[in-house]
């Protein structure tokens, strides 16, 4: 017998054609679409970043968290003290804000990595709550009322509107890829094995050789610091910051924790789907007013009883595919063929 | 030969319930070595200190002439501790193949190609290899079983440490175990085999262990420490 391990199928090479296609189309999206869906689809890409990386977290490293929002509004509030006062590019002021969120959640993950299971979210959404109201005491910020974005940094961007609009959705977009290739090739890599390991069985894999405690740092610490980056970009979008806005459990967390969990946690296809579906729901029913929380809450809770995995696991599992590879195939063949 | 684990003193309690009860003994390299003992006796609750999944409460293990008493999980395996489960833990999310990948990668600390061909290799030993593909949460308690023994293997251990993995057998599967135990003790891995199939055991072991209540009460060549009174009054109440 000969043995060949495979990890594309047909279906994951096509599924990733017709994707590439679709991100080239979307990258030439400024030419063709209109002011109001630019910003839409910027705010669909950011939104899905913060979707895939909390299904890193939750969904793979175990770290189920209800206090993201402490990271997205770290770095939207980096964006605007960093151009302000220290006056450098949004840009790098974004990317600075990212590793500096980085240095801030290793004495976090030191604080909560105490804490298992619910204490451990309770504990992300304190560590969240006591970044807002740190935030809201800095009356250079703005305090509890927050502040714009002064209109010269605006300007700093790009001259025009239009071009500021098309920047910012490059940055997204852009974001976006950087995120997601950066979790795919992660979940390809052997690293990507030890969390898959750690999604599955946690004890079990620590007598595997899995440096658990490790692996899961090194997760948070990364989602940390991306998360920052996208919480800089969504108040580059906004131009605007408030305590209130910055660290809304609601936006940034409540919404996402459904995104992932409609979609499937812990598979790669899943926080797409969500995010689709999420907005498609708020588009369509945004005129209801609080019934559609209503509604998002009512679809949660139907997914989650008819499809614990979501709606990709519902898909997979009945049809065995894969859009990104991350599966081995041991692929057998008789040596004795002819030729 | 020299030896390659040395446990001292080792206590362990939950409450009032002893698993480990001033516990000595030691394992030389190459060897085969039996444990048994009645339900409850502390067996399973041994292996956890040894690769350390539970924490002793005093005493000290030694591995390669090195205290790992305070080592990690982790670290004992990527050393080459591994262990079966009693009651299997698969990565259900995960198929076979890739299960026995996260030993090859995480413990033995093979890349790429090699990873896998040792993988494949591994998986071809143990009779699973028309499984590779399968789901781990779908097999049946036989498979996860062999599953067990597979992924302890593809860690590449210089101890193996297998916990009742005859049980639910037929007479020719259990023979077909035995043989494959005894290729592995012989290529130089060093086993100790807890196991309630008293034959398949004798089959095997050099040396014997008997546990009760977390305490050491017999130790020595197979067929004496079965003759022995303390032994047999253990096992009368059990089976
Ligand atoms: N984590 C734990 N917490 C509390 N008690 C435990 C724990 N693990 C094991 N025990 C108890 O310790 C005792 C020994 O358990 P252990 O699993 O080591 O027995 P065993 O010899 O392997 O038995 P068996 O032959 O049934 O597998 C049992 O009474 C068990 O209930
Ligand atoms: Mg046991």
């Amino acid at each position: 017998m000969n043995t060949r391990v495979t990890r594309s199928s047909r279906f994951s090479n096509g599924a990733l054609a017709v994707l590439a296609l679709l991100v080239v189309v979307l990258l030439t999206a400024p030419w063709w679409a209109g002011r109001a869906e630019l910003r839409l689809f910027g705010e669909i890409y950011l939104y899905l970043s913060l979707a895939c990386l909390w299904n890193l977290m939750a969904g793979y490293a175990g770290l189920v968290s209800v206090g993201q929002q402490a990271y997205v509004g770290f770095g939207g509030y980096m964006l605007f003290a960093l151009t302000i006062y220290a006056g450098i590019h949004p840009v790098a002021a974004i990317i600075a804000g990212g590793l500096l969120a980085a240095a801030i959640s290793i004495p976090v993950a030191t604080l909560i990595f105490r804490l298992n299971g619910a204490y451990f979210a309770i504990g992300t959404w304190v560590v969240a709550e006591v970044f807002r109201l740190s935030f809201a005491q800095v009356s250079a910020l703005g305090g509890g009322s927050g502040s714009s974005l002064p209109v010269a940094i605006v300007k700093s961007l790009a001259d025009s509107r239009s071009a500021r609009e098309s920047l910012s959705y490059y940055l997204a977009i852009g974001s976006l890829i950087l995120v997601f290739a950066a979790i795919y090739f992660l979940l390809r890599s052997n690293r990507g094995i030890a969390l898959t390991a750690i999604r599955d069985n946690e004890s079990a894999a620590a007598e595997l050789g899995v440096n658990v405690w490790r692996t899961k740092l090194e997760i948070y610490v990364v989602t940390s610091a991306l998360t920052a980056i996208i919480g800089g970009l969504i108040f580059l979008q906004k131009l605007r910051i408030s305590p209130e806005a910055a660290f809304s459990v609601n936006d940034w967390t409540a919404f996402v924790i459904f995104i992932v969990v409609i979609g499937g946690i812990g598979t790669l296809e899943g926080p797409i789907i969500g995010t689709i579906i999420f907005f498609l729901l708020r588009e369509t029913l945004a005129d209801f007013g609080t019934t559609y929380l209503m509604i998002l809450g009512l679809v949660a809770i139907i997914v989650m009883i008819k499809a614990p995995k979501g709606l990709w696991g519902l898909i997979s599992q009945r049809y065995d595919l894969e859009i990104f590879p991350l599966r081995y195939r041991v692929q057998q063949s008789a040596t004795t063929e002819q030729g | 030969m020299s030896q390659l684990l040395a446990v001292n003193h080792l206590s362990k309690s939950f409450g009032a319930v002893v698993v480990a009860n001033d516990l000595s003994f030691s394992v030389t390299e190459g060897e085969a070595v039996g444990i048994l003992g009645p339900n409850g006796a502390g067996k399973t609750s041994l292996f956890n200190l040894l690769t350390g999944a539970l924490r002793a409460d005093n005493g000290t293990i030694e591995f390669c002439g090195k205290d790992i008493t305070h080592t990690p999980a982790a670290l004992r395996c990527k050393n080459g501790i591994a262990r079966s489960f009693q009651i299997p833990k698969p990565f259900v999310g995960m198929t076979v193949f890739e299960n026995c990948l996260v030993a090859a990668t995480q413990a033995a600390g093979l890349r790429g190609a090699r990873a896998r061909q040792h993988a494949i290799e591994v998986l071809n030993d143990t009779g699973l290899i028309d499984k590779a593909n399968h789901h781990a949460g779908k097999l049946t308690l036989l498979d996860r079983k062999r599953l067990e023994m597979a992924r302890a293997l593809s860690t590449r251990p210089s101890l193996l440490l297998l916990d009742e993995i005859a049980g639910g057998l037929t007479e020719a599967e259990c023979q077909t175990l035995i043989s494959s135990i005894k290729k592995i003790q012989s290529a130089g891995t060093t086993i100790i085999w807890i196991e309630h199939v008293v034959h398949a055991l004798l089959a095997v072991v050099e040396r014997l262990i008997v546990l009760d209540f977390g305490k050491k009460i017999a130790e020595g060549d197979p067929q004496t420490t079965m003759a022995q009174d303390a032994v047999k009054a253990v096992y009368l109440g059990v089976e």
